[in-house]
């Protein structure tokens, strides 16, 4: 019963001018508990609509999402997000944006002070838990999101290009980061990228996906993230493996582009 | 139609060719003392900080900092302006030439109905303004038709020197000078004309100063202040009435908050009330208060729950749309997060969509205070028995210019504290405003 179960889901949008958009179309994937999952494909391929449905933000218009034994039919603590920009909260110190999960179920002020001590040391932001949001660079407050997450203890971590908007060197650290926390808490943890080398190296297993419908094209089977858990990434990227596979999924993903690119074109 | 329209261009035009001379005035003492500053300065400011290294500073607002010694200049040049204007006694000499005060004379030559020719003495008393000398007495008389006389006039204005009972009583000569009927003439403080049956109209120099009826000098202002501070105007403390404005500003623009606030997030939040709400926010919202001022009297009277109401509805507008516009720029990935972390409904209100709208009510407070301090006065202009704008409006019905500049400061002195008191407000409560 263990495990996130995506039985059949489509999900097609009408346009204002009466056609419609099949985003994703029969969807049928079984994510173990604890499982690291990491989804690439080009712009457009629903990726984003998928892990919107798995959040609960939006509602398939076909097809089941199982989460432990029952049905996803909205938001809830058990499914965290991490989003791209942080979605902190400005008003709020990093404490509190931590604790934010905990102190709307009413838990106790010292057991929430408690936990988010813990997870400051996790993300290594100890002296940061008095700062304001609005005092940290981009790095630091995708550790705090992150960090607010795991605070909630849930089942499920969605992460929707958390390192989107970093710098190639904190992207590294916290690409490192990630895989700790994968590491230590056991969490499943789906993962929306880009970037093909981060799929990669945050991926035990990984999906690329396809627009017109959005569908899964590939799937992969990796020992990166399990290699890189504690290691220097760069030493994981060297691996005899990581290159030919990277060119692989690159011209795949390169030939969907151009596909794309070719369509629009002449229509 | 078409006179009119041409004689308001006509007047436009006259207005920019007086805006430009005024501008110019100022803008040339501010190149006088930016000169002078430069000179005094050179050498002596050194150059600090980063921006002081930048080579592009033409275009880069940033590398813009107002120089304070410029606003102090400026306002003193102001002050300054005034004083010579009015020919203030605070400056050690005048720069502009008064009116004519004190004696002056002027001799005329007459002929009567038999023909004689005489000569007369006319003696002038020039007083102040409101001011009510005796006559001197006037030059003892050398014994011909032509008497001799003494009057007093109020400098700025004329007095009428009649030609003497008997017919064929003429005016001849001014000081020697021949004159003719519809003539000006001068004489040595001043200038005459001769009336069309005859008389001599004399008007002694004006001056280039200004009269305290339409400007009064800053030390006459200031005692006036003095006097408004420790007596009052018509029986009502200076501060009385700034502070009746005061609150009623308070009250109305806290009414509008009260409803406003909600209005707005209920209208951010649900589309029925937004669609219910829509068509009166719109409607009311480019109202200018002020249109509203005779039917709230026709309403409510002259009272106080009159001025309150048109307060209330100044600032209701305002904060609903800023409520609205605050709901609406929650970014959804804020909610999602949120909802994500286990919030009610209730706590996405109160810790997520409250706070993150802050800021632009914070705006909208500021736009609705301004608008308020602006309607208020307006509003008392109409009718009150007490407040800021009562006071000028009754101290102009008497021309005591004095009194209404006076609340004019002070109405802008408040005006600004008021701004800076919102701002301070808003650094304390809203840190995080436009840093992402």
């Amino acid at each position: 019963m263990s495990g996130l179960t995506i039985n059949d889901v489509s999900m097609t949008f009408d346009l204002p001018n009466g056609g419609s958009v099949e985003a994703l179309k029969n969807i049928n994937l079984n994510i173990k508990g604890g499982e690291l999952l990491s989804v690439l494909g080009p712009s457009g391929c629903g990726k984003t609509t998928l892990l919107n449905i798995l959040a609960g933000f939006l509602a398939p218009t076909a097809g089941v999402i199982d989460l432990n034994g029952h049905n996803v039919v909205g938001p809830h603590p058990e499914r965290g997000m991490v989003f791209q920009q942080g979605a902190l909260f400005e008003w709020m110190n990093v404490s509190e944006n931590i604790g934010f999960g905990p102190s709307m179920k009413g838990t106790p002020k010292g057991e929430i002070n408690d936990r988010v001590q813990e997870l400051l040391g996790i993300v290594g932001l100890q002296d940061f838990g008095e700062k304001m949001i609005y005092e940290l660079s981009g790095g630091m407050q995708q550790r705090v999101a992150l960090a607010r997450c795991l605070c909630n203890d849930p089942d499920v971590i969605l992460m929707d290009e958390p390192l989107g908007a970093l710098d190639a060197l904190t992207r590294e650290k916290m690409q490192s980061l990630v895989l700790d926390i994968w590491k230590k808490t056991g969490k499943t943890i789906i993962l929306i990228t880009h970037s093909v080398e981060e799929a990669l190296l945050l991926g035990e297993r990984l999906l690329v996906m396809a627009p017109r419908p959005g569908r899964v094209h590939k799937e992969y089977r990796l020992p990166f993230a399990e290699m890189g858990v504690g290691a220097d990434l760069r030493e994981v990227k060297r691996h005899k493996d990581f290159g030919p596979t990277r060119d692989e999924i690159l011209n795949m993903i390169w030939d969907m582009e151009e596909e794309i690119m070719g369509r629009t074109e002449t229509a | 139609m078409g006179q009119e329209i041409a004689e308001l261009v006509g007047s436009s035009l006259w207005m920019i060719v007086g805006i430009a001379v005024i501008f110019a005035v100022y803008v040339g003492v501010s190149g006088l003392c930016y000169f002078l500053w430069n000179l005094y300065s050179q050498g002596r400011e050194k150059a600090r900080g980063y921006t002081s290294l930048k080579t592009v500073t033409f275009g880069d607002e940033s590398a813009v900092v107002a120089n304070r010694v410029a606003s102090v200049a400026a306002v003193i040049t102001i002050f300054l302006l005034w004083a010579i204007a009015t020919g203030s006694s605070l400056l050690p000499f005048k720069i502009l030439p008064g009116p004519h005060e004190g004696g002056t004379s002027f001799e005329y030559t007459a002929v009567n109905a038999a023909g004689e020719t005489g000569k007369g003495q006319i003696d002038l008393l020039v007083h102040q303004f409101g001011e009510k000398p005796d006559a001197p007495a006037p030059a003892a008389e050398d014994g011909d038709f032509a008497q001799n006389q003494s009057v007093t006039v109020a400098q700025r204005r004329k007095v009428l020197i009649k030609t003497q009972a008997d017919e064929g009583f003429r005016f001849t000569e001014i000081d020697g000078q021949p004159i003719n009927v519809g003539d000006t003439i001068g004489f040595k403080d001043g200038s005459i004309l001769v009336t069309q049956r005859g008389s001599l109209s004399v008007e002694p120099d004006v001056g280039m100063t200004m009269e305290a009826l339409y400007l009064p000098p800053p030390e006459a202002v200031w005692s006036r202040f003095i006097d408004l501070n420790k007596n009052g105007y018509q029986g009502v403390g200076l501060w009385e009435n700034v502070f009746w404005s005061l609150v009623r500003v308070v009250v109305g623009f806290a009414l509008g908050c009260l409803f406003g606030i909600p209005l707005g997030f209920a209208m951010g939040l649900n589309g029925w009330l937004r669609g219910w709400f829509d068509p009166i926010v719109e409607f009311m919202r480019p109202v200018p208060p002020l249109a509203l001022i005779p039917l709230i009297i026709i309403w409510f009277g002259i009272g106080e729950q009159g001025k309150i109401s048109l307060l209330f509805l100044a600032a209701l507008w305002i904060m609903t749309i800023a409520a609205r516009a605050g709901v609406s720029g929650v970014s959804i990935s804020k909610v999602h997060a949120a909802y994500s972390l286990g919030a009610t409904k209730k706590q996405i209100l109160s810790k997520v969509i409250l706070p993150n709208s802050l800021p632009e009510i914070f705006t909208g407070a500021r736009v609705a205070m301004g608008v308020c301090w602006g309607t208020v006065v307006a509003a008392e202009l109409v009718a009150a028995e007490k407040g800021a704008g009562k006071m000028i409006i009754a101290a102009s019905k008497f021309q005591l210019t004095d009194i209404v500049i006076i609340g004019i400061i002070i109405i802008g002195v408040i005006g600004y504290g008021i701004d800076m008191l919102m701002r301070g407000a808003e650094n304390r409560l809203v840190p995080w405003k436009g840093r992402g």
